[in-house]
């Protein structure tokens, strides 16, 4: 900004005349702003780790087109409505709101700055200037559950929850539809720990999974201690956002990893043409947003196979895990036989399927 | 409920009540000598990373506990000189001590995310140490024991010894003890340190005992629960034991609880179970401050800048 300033000062001194064209050139190809605001830490090896990257893809794929830059660890409180209305003020006209919990606080802002694009991650309210982009998470959950449903000897699986939120709602049903496809006796145990990152008490709360009998794992939080107490015991688990592979070498069968590098390169590139309109986005293991990191080899051969059919099913659509009939955890019907549940269910839905113990906090 | 889940869940409270025990006992001592640090948390995230980093670069876990000591002490030394040689106001200085730690961890830290060490063993051999009935008590890590020694000690030193009866003294009463020729700075100078390298070795049993992983923000707010029960404590060491274990029982509990299934959503809604650790707090502070030997046993000094004069 200082520069442009300079250089319309000096253009104005040189050539009066020309300043308008001059600005109006300059203001064409002035760099557009982009700012994210993250729940945690860049480097917190999960969820904010893998938007971190896809904003370095863009940058890398855009260059001196755009600008960004985001704050981390921002509390999904009303402050954050104080960091987005700092990051509109400094000139940002799309921003990245990348948590659930940011969504209150963003339309809130996205009200003072009609200006300003806002997107929502996870989120579900709508305005004139907000979008909501999610990834449909629950289809790498399916082929974690695919995979954990042949490998638990008990049939007990452990889940550790953060917030009862339609994302973490869906994974853990489509984890258990998916492992009794496999094993119908197949139940999963749930612990809701209220929070997103605080590593000990994700390692405290596998424990207490490892503790109650479970021999297959999964979680929802975003630090790997879950995944290094899986593999101190030798319990099979997944990772999830990145590749974890490296803090359970043994354990960890495979990942979902998110990839939100095209997505905000391609959003970048039309705020640019000037193509930008605000929509919603919900993709998924076809359009590349989730994919599955590569499946340990030491995974048997027809476990492996089973894993691999339900990613090609979920690319040619011959596969849903949200295909009827399911019943909820009450034995009521939910989802009749040749019916399945639409992109808005799975993003609104608050019930657990058959073989969830226990209830959804309130 | 079997035994062995009896045993399994004890082995959990131990790993989540021995960093804030560390931790507290530090700053027990520091606020017995009259000096009120809320920088604890800063402090255990910088022995947490130093732990790590050195675990990480040498191997060596027994290093890491000294590496994580002496830069807890170090980054301690920081409000020293800002609040006891500069008089500046503890409360404030404390506050930005803990803001300094978490962003000065954070930076050392970039390197050493995505990570992962090798835990602190435990000091017994296997067949104790992994026997039904002795993992109860063999299968712990070095720390764990030292956090218990280290009760004993502080006890000890404040209430048998006259260096503890010196530090009591100035916290008691800061221009009596300056009047008889003690030194008030200098032994607040001690206190603070030692408090420091217990927030850092409390801070470091983060990544050896509990998530040999490195990560901003990894102590998550613990540093303000050992504050918080070095009040609960009523600045006593053994009520200070029994109050850290509370409370890692309790957020333990909540946890299995959970993960048993059923059975706790019978006993208490599982909100109740979360908010369980908390209300226990109110519930035992509100009576110690009800009782005489209770909040009046602070120290009459607490949180007071000293500056001699004369």
């Amino acid at each position: 900004m200082i520069r442009l300033n300079r250089r319309g000062f000096i253009a104005g001194a040189g050539a009066a005349a020309t300043l308008p064209m001059l600005a109006g050139r300059a203001s064409a190809a002035d760099p557009v702003k982009i700012g994210y605001i993250y729940v945690g830490p860049v480097d917190d090896g999960g969820w904010t780790t893998s938007h971190e990257r896809g904003r370095q893809q863009m940058i890398k794929a855009l260059g001196g087109k755009i600008v960004s830059q985001y704050v981390d660890n921002v509390p999904e409180s009303p402050d954050a409505a104080n960091v987005l209305s700092d990051l509109a003020n400094q000139g940002c006209k799309l921003i990245y709101a990348t948590s659930f919990g940011f969504m209150e606080p963003a339309m809130k802002v996205a009200g003072d700055f009609p200006d300003v694009n806002f997107e929502i991650c996870t989120g579900f309210k709508s305005a004139p200037n907000v979008s909501n982009y999610n990834g449909r998470f629950h289809e790498g959950r399916a082929v974690c559950g695919t995979i954990a449903g042949h490998l638990s000897k008990k049939g007990v699986g452990g889940y550790l929850g953060t917030f009862p939120v339609p994302e973490v709602v869906a994974g853990i049903n489509a984890f258990t539809l998916a492992a009794r496809k496999v094993n119908p006796k197949f139940t999963t145990k749930v612990v809701w720990i209220n929070t997103w990152f605080d590593p000990a008490k994700e390692g405290d709360a596998a424990r207490a999974l490892g503790d109650a009998g479970v021999d297959v794992m999964t979680q929802h939080t975003d630090s790997p201690a879950a995944v290094q107490y899986c593999q101190s015991k030798g319990i099979p688990t997944f990772g999830q956002d990145n590749d974890q592979a490296q803090f359970g070498p043994d354990v960890v069968k495979t990942s979902t990893v998110l990839e939100w590098g095209d997505y905000y390169t391609r959003r970048a590139q039309a705020m640019i043409d000037g193509s930008y309109k605000p929509a919603d986005m919900y993709e998924g293991i076809k359009e590349g947003l989730v994919q599955m990191a590569p499946l340990n080899p030491n995974l048997p051969a027809d476990v492996a196979a089973d894993a691999n059919k339900t990613i090609a099913g979920w690319k040619d659509g011959s596969y849903d895990v949200f295909a009827g009939p399911i019943k909820d955890n009450q034995g009521n019907l939910k989802v009749p036989e040749g019916s399945k549940l639409s992109y808005g269910d799975i993003l609104g839905i608050n019930w657990l399927v058959e073989g969830v113990e226990g209830t959804l906090p309130s | 409920m079997s035994i062995d889940y009896l045993i399994a869940i004890l082995i959990t409270v131990v790993g989540a009540s021995t960093p804030i025990l560390l931790a507290g006992l530090g700053e027990l001592v520091a606020e017995k000598s009259g000096v009120l640090n809320l920088g604890v948390e800063g402090m255990m995230l910088v022995g947490a990373i130093a732990g790590f980093a050195t675990v990480d670069l040498t191997g060596s876990p027994w290093l890491a506990v000294v590496v994580a000591a002496a830069a807890g002490a170090a980054v301690s030394m920081i409000f020293a000189v800002l609040t006891l040689t500069l008089s500046s106001n503890q409360v404030a200085t404390g506050l930005a001590l803990t803001i300094f730690g978490t962003g000065l961890s954070a930076l050392v830290g970039k390197p050493f995310t995505g990570r992962g060490i090798k835990a602190f063993t435990t000091l017994f051999p296997d067949w104790l140490a992994n026997d039904r009935f002795g993992r109860a008590i063999f299968s712990y890590s070095p720390l764990v024991y030292f956090s218990f020694i280290m009760v004993g000690v502080v006890w000890w030193f404040l209430n048998r010894t006259r260096p503890g009866l010196i530090l009591r003294a100035v916290g008691e009463n800061d221009l009596s003890a300056h009047s008889i020729g003690y030194s008030v700075i200098g032994v607040r100078y001690a206190a603070v340190a030692f408090g420091g390298a217990m927030a850092g070795i409390g801070g470091a049993a983060f990544p050896l005992i509990l998530t040999p992983l490195w990560a901003e923000g990894l102590t998550g707010g613990r540093g303000w629960i050992a504050i918080a029960l070095v009040v609960f404590a009523g600045w006593r060491p053994l009520r200070l034991l029994a109050g850290a274990y509370l409370f890692g029982l309790l957020s333990t509990l909540e946890l299995y609880a959970k993960a048993s299934g059923s059975i706790y959503t019978a006993i208490l809604p599982s909100e109740a179970w979360a908010a369980l650790p908390y209300i226990a707090t109110i519930v035992v502070l509100a009576v110690i401050s009800a009782s005489k030997a209770g909040a009046g046993n602070a120290p009459q000094c607490l949180g007071k800048p000293f500056v001699a004069s004369g």
